[in-house]
């Protein structure tokens, strides 16, 4: 017999996922209608090539680089002991904070030809003009790989030094002890070990840097967003931009489905035992020089430098960036944010927990459309958003006059209800995501000695799995938070009227090449980041 | 914080943004492209006025689509544009009325509104070629000129596919007709200083640096970067010159406005729009925003008129409009972005 409570439970995170993953539908299905425009043809004959090798090239270099910056660093810090450790560990993610494009702005404004960089170089060694010397143009694809991947390696770095931490020390001791160097220990076993994570950060930056528009435009670049953009703003042809959305959603899910595949018998669970942290090796001479000097070099220029900047333009422009409403538009921002990263928090719960209890391909169905969301521009997703919901509120207004009610507007799609809900789609990746590789490695084994015990499944969850998984819950929270607080494109266009957030604030400025004026805002932006962040931590410290 | 209560917080948050629907009963609803804070202050001056309260909601990418989706509830009453190709767009996607007035049709020139009255301009800004004004100074030029050899490497634009840069080429293809408008594209291309990128000011500051010589940006610009105490040096490191004096005119572009169709609050909107064409409105647009009155007999603001009177292109922007597509496909065409 299957109580009504069950059958609640089973299609909750069926009902999740619907929501999040409708909008996308609609905007797939909007990819088949017919076009007269054949702009999609004109795109095939012109652009449409450079544009998806540079996509491919963009990714493939902030991959690369983000994996330079993270996977030392996370292995430094979960395995070696050296000065300033406790610092650098949790200040490695501060980057998170920035806005990319604000940082793409900042260093545009410090090595572009009148920057200060330059302008040293000039007197420095006497030249005259741009013809006197060569100096690496940042406006390329290259500055872009750089400053996305400063901007985007802690989440990658985040989940590895998690895995690194979550690993039996004992098995790299073995390694060791069985004769292997440490580079070699840790290439066969903590590296394999950690390749779960590894997929879910990459796949998370890969997904961020498809859906960018702000920072490659700003840079000049043009990707297959360009022409998402171009065929729907310019050409006026939504089906083209669909079709090309979901071309690459589609090649996302193939690229991720693969990966996923690749390592489909790898199971790999926490043990009680010795941890890397109590077999730290300390690092002494010029290796502890070296591995300071990088992270530190990591953290100046993805951190300290660019919000240095800020901070320097934000005092010499204080009196005319502060006003009465930046409270306001700080209170927005923060009661936005909080909602967005509550939800997403829960329903990275209801879809990871739904594939604990019943594991299969429909579960794994629902955690992929679940986070599709991630990976398509901001505002493809807010109009993707628009299309079912204008649907609803069209209907549920003509219903209302047919049983004799007056109309009473858009109560979905013209309030705060369907910024939330664009935000969760593009946002709930990143909670289910970090959700998924925290409970992956609770051993299952605890779920069947806590259910053979007599407890349901509800309670295991509760006081079994939740409590070992509260690091990955407060990880999911303020990175959605954080990601909230950023998020442009999808507030400017589905806001209510007279509703900024700091973002949108920020923008008006940023706009008209005003950043001096935006540096007040944008570090609030940073700092109210950077609150939850480090309260979280304090509390992490304290609980260990 | 517990969840209950962020639930009930957002509740409340959810519900005051509908109450705000309906409190107000004289109010008027704006979806506008153009920056909120460069209308507000003309916006403030119309609450003055007639106690009418104004809501705005900023963004320039996608309000074409929401108003086109909120369909017949739609909230918004008046769309304000940048640029003549969305007013088009907005005009035949059939989200628009007309407006019968006697004061838009005195205050308006006839080749500054729609024919059937859908849409209206209510500023022009004019397409300039910036030249440095230590390496050239003032000129004489035409858009035909940046494609000239002699050009090679010393011309600045920002992205091919911005509607300011768009409508430029829909008007030389209206011109020229599309085949002279490619070839004549694809020299530009060549004589480019470097890959079109930032907006109409970075290319000022691009001649300051000595990156190029000339620059294409929209006049009002300037004023603003003189304005600015930052870009003050940028701007006075160039000369502005109206191009094709002696041929075809300079390429005007407009700012202008339409009348939704299922505009709730329609009186209002009407008011809001006459308002805008008006003494003090065009008033505030020329001292505020260097741009070209519409209203023949307001005055353009001092610096602006301290550049000089000039001809601009007789071409009806409806014309222009047309060829938006066309323009767009020859700027893929050519890759002038890549």
């Amino acid at each position: 017999m299957i109580s009504n409570k069950s059958w609640f439970y089973k299609l909750l995170p069926w009902g999740v996922t619907f929501l999040l993953v409708m909008p996308i539908i609609a905007l797939v299905m909007s990819a088949f209608s017919v076009d007269e425009s054949s702009s999609f043809q004109h795109l095939i004959d012109t652009v449409l090539f450079d544009y998806t090798f540079t996509t491919l090239k963009v990714i493939a270099g902030v991959l690369l680089l983000s994996f330079c910056f993270a996977l030392p660093s996370a292995w430094f810090i979960s395995c070696c002991e050296f000065p300033s450790r406790s610092i650098l560990q949790w200040a490695l993610m501060l980057p998170l904070a920035l806005p990319p494009y604000i940082v793409a702005i900042v260093y545009t404004d410090l090595l572009d030809f009148s920057g200060p960089v330059q302008q040293f170089l000039r007197e420095f060694m006497h030249w005259q003009s741009v013809s006197d010397y060569y100096f690496p143009d940042i406006r390329t694809i290259y500055g872009a790989m750089v400053i996305l991947a400063l901007a985007l390696y802690p989440y990658l770095y985040l989940l590895l030094r998690s895995a690194f931490l979550g690993q039996s020390g004992g098995l790299f001791q073995a390694a060791r002890t069985l004769g292997l160097s440490p580079f070699q220990a840790f290439r066969r076993v903590s590296f394999p070990l950690s390749r779960s994570a590894m997929a879910v950060g990459l796949s998370l930056i890969a997904m961020e840097t498809l859906g960018d528009f702000a920072t490659v435009n700003y840079f000049a670049v043009h990707t297959l967003t360009t022409a998402v953009y171009d065929t729907w703003l310019e050409l006026g042809s939504l089906t083209t931009a669909a079709k090309i959305s979901s071309i690459m959603l589609l090649a996302l899910v193939i690229f991720i489905g693969l990966e996923g595949h690749s390592r489909r018998k790898q199971k790999i669970y926490q043990r009680s035992g010795a941890t890397h942290t109590d077999l730290r090796f300390e690092l002494i001479g010029w290796r502890k020089f070296s591995v300071l000097a990088f992270l530190w070099g990591l953290l100046f220029l993805a951190f300290i430098l660019p919000l240095s900047v800020l901070i320097y333009y934000a005092f010499s422009y204080f009196a005319v960036s502060l006003n009465a409403q930046l409270w306001q538009y700080t209170l927005n921002s923060f009661w936005l944010a909080s909602i967005v990263a509550s939800l997403a928090l829960l329903i990275g719960l209801i879809v990871n927990f739904y594939q604990r209890l019943a594991p299969g391909l429909l579960a794994k169905t629902c955690i992929r459309l679940s986070s599709l969301g991630y990976a398509v521009p901001g505002t493809v997703v807010a109009i993707a958003v628009l299309i079912p919901f204008t649907h609803l509120d069209l209907w549920f207004n003509r219903q209302l006059v047919e049983f004799g009610f007056s109309r009473v507007g858009l109560i979905f799609s013209g309030t705060l209800f369907i910024l939330v809900i664009g935000y969760l789609v593009r946002f709930s990746a990143i909670a289910v995501g970090s959700i998924g590789s925290s409970l992956e490695q609770v051993a299952p084994s605890l779920d069947l000695a806590s259910r053979s015990l007599g407890q349901t499944a509800g309670q295991t969850i509760r006081r079994v799995n939740l409590p070992l998984i509260k690091k990955g819950m407060l990880t999911a929270f303020i990175l959605v938070f954080i990601e909230a607080m950023k998020e442009l494109p999808t507030a400017l266009l589905l806001r209510p009227f007279n509703f900024e957030t700091l973002a949108t604030y920020v923008y008006q400025f940023v706009s008209d090449e005003m950043i001096e004026y935006a540096a007040l805002p944008a570090l609030l932006i940073v700092l109210m980041g950077l609150i939850p962040f480090i309260v979280v931590n304090r509390l992490l410290e304290k609980a260990s | 914080m517990s969840p209950k209560k962020l639930f009930a917080r957002s509740a409340a948050m959810i519900a005051l943004t509908t109450a705000s629907f309906s409190t107000f009963a004289e109010e008027v609803n704006i979806y506008s492209f153009r920056q909120a804070f460069l209308i507000e202050p003309i916006m403030e001056k119309f609450t003055e006025q007639t106690g009418i309260k104004v809501n705005i909601l900023f963004a320039n990418k996608g309000l074409i689509e929401r108003v086109k989706r909120e369909g017949e509830l739609s909230p918004a009453d008046v769309v304000l544009t940048t640029d003549i190709s969305r007013l088009v767009s907005l005009t035949s996607q059939d989200l628009t009325q007309p407006i019968q007035s006697e004061k838009l049709n005195s205050n308006i020139p006839s080749q500054y509104r729609d024919p059937e009255n859908q849409w209206f301009a209510l500023t022009t800004r004019v397409r300039n070629i910036y030249s440095s004004s230590e390496r050239i100074g003032p000129v004489d030029i035409t858009y035909q000129d940046l494609a000239k050899p002699e050009f090679k490497g010393k011309i600045c634009t920002r992205s091919g596919k911005h509607p300011y840069n768009v409508s430029l080429v829909a008007s030389v293809i209206a011109h020229e007709g599309e085949a002279n408008a490619k070839v004549w594209l694809e020299s530009v291309k060549a004589n480019l200083a470097r890959k079109p990128q930032g907006n109409d000011r970075a290319q000022v500051k691009a001649v300051k640096d000595g990156l190029c010589d000339y620059a294409l940006g929209n006049n009002y610009y300037l004023g603003k970067m003189l304005a600015d105490p930052k870009q003050v040096s940028w701007a006075e490191a160039v000369n502005i010159n109206f191009p094709n004096q002696n041929t075809t005119g300079s390429h005007v572009n407009v700012s202008g406005v339409v009348l939704t169709k299922y505009a709730p609050n329609k009186a209002n909107a009407i008011k809001l729009i006459e308002f805008l064409s008006d003494d003090v409105a065009q008033q505030m647009y020329a001292e505020v925003n260097y741009e070209y009155p519409v209203k023949v007999s307001v005055q353009p603001s001092k610096l602006v008129a301290s550049w000089g009177q000039f001809k601009a292109d007789t071409l009806p922007l409806a014309e222009i409009a047309k060829q938006h597509q066309a323009a767009v496909k020859l700027l893929d065409e050519v890759k002038f972005d890549l």
